[in-house]
């Protein structure tokens, strides 16, 4: 028995995408996907530090047209070497900004394999299939894989538990009677 | 003229003679039954991205497929083999469709004919059989097994 061919799709679509890197790392994804790329340089007032979430690879959130979006730290995320983050992805349909290296460059996907079954772990969130370009393969990822529901879940009472304390410290009284300052 | 299944033999009897591919893993062989077996290629480029499943160690483009290379040594020896020449494709059944595995072995691999015997109730799940061949007693593998992830200690003790 030998390994068949694959089979030719009846017409291969070709689908922009992104190239961009990790901790070191190759991963494409949808141009579709992408809201907007902004540097790390341009959020750093906008940034809100989240503590006790216990997502590790959540630091800081974003408000951003009355939703919160949370900064994912792609390195933490795929368990690669630490790198300093230099832009982030702002995706859209998800609550996802993702913290990346850098932006390798755009092409185009005409085949796009889905995970081979023997992935078996996490990665099947992660990744919408595989493709191969320039005799390389490089993971596609899906912008739905970076949070979970029950990531979500945490990282917004982590929000609300700050905001909590921070209207609670603006509401205190001295102990003269006088609000706080 | 009786057919030999109307004469009921013994089990032992009835065995035939099915094709296996040898492969070797360092020292040791071991067989596949060759309808499992696509081809042996040589080693190429694996592709690394990051994952979580132990039993695999990347991807290689075969005839325009990503096929994913999976590491049996660990589990068939008790340690990694880092010389490897080739790699066994081998046709895995999962639930609902089959797909093909790339196995890394260590030496030239060999076609032949043997009896199979059916595995004993001590044997290891991996273990679908045994031959005997040049005077050793070889365990056929089953791919199912042999490339399921194994839990962890953490997860077996839960």
């Amino acid at each position: 028995m030998r390994l068949a061919p694959r089979p030719k799709p009846a017409a291969l679509k070709s689908e922009q995408i992104i190239l961009f890197r990790v901790g070191g790392a190759l991963f494409a994804i949808s141009s579709a996907s992408v809201q907007e790329v902004k540097s790390v340089d341009s959020l750093a007032g906008a940034a809100a530090e989240i503590k006790n979430s216990g997502i590790k690879k959540v630091r800081h959130a974003l408000e951003r047209d009355d939703q919160t979006l949370f900064v994912v730290n792609g390195t933490m995320h795929f368990s690669l070497p630490l790198t300093p983050g230099t832009l982030v992805f702002i995706l859209y349909e998800t609550r996802t900004a993702l913290l990346i290296d850098r932006i390798e460059k755009m092409t185009s996907m005409t085949h796009l394999q889905a995970l081979p079954s023997a992935f078996s772990g996490p990665e099947r969130l992660w990744y919408r299939g595989l493709t191969a370009l320039d005799q390389t393969v490089v993971p596609v990822v899906s912008p739905d894989g970076f949070l979970t529901a029950d990531e979500l879940f945490l990282l917004d009472a982590a929000v609300a538990e700050k905001s909590a304390l921070q209207n609670a410290a603006a509401n205190a009284l001295t102990p003269q009677g006088e609000p706080a300052k | 003229m009786t057919s030999a299944s109307q004469l009921e033999l013994p089990s032992e009897l009835q065995q035939e003679l099915q094709s296996v591919v040898l492969l070797r893993l360092g020292d040791r062989r071991f067989a596949i039954a060759a309808n499992q077996i696509s081809e042996l290629v040589a080693p190429s480029r694996i592709f690394r991205f990051p994952h979580r499943s132990s039993n695999v160690e990347g991807v290689i483009l075969r005839r325009g497929r990503i096929v994913p290379v999976c590491e049996v040594a660990e589990r068939l020896l008790g340690k990694r083999i880092l010389d490897r020449r080739f790699y066994l494709i081998a046709l895995r059944r999962y639930a609902s469709q089959s797909e093909w595995i790339a196995l890394p072995v260590t030496g030239e691999c060999e076609l032949i004919n043997a009896e199979i015997t059916a595995p004993g109730e001590d044997d290891a799940p991996h273990v679908s059989g045994w031959i005997s061949h040049d005077g050793n007693v070889i365990e056929v593998l089953n791919v199912v097994a042999l490339t399921t992830p194994q839990p962890s200690n953490d997860e077996a003790r839960s």
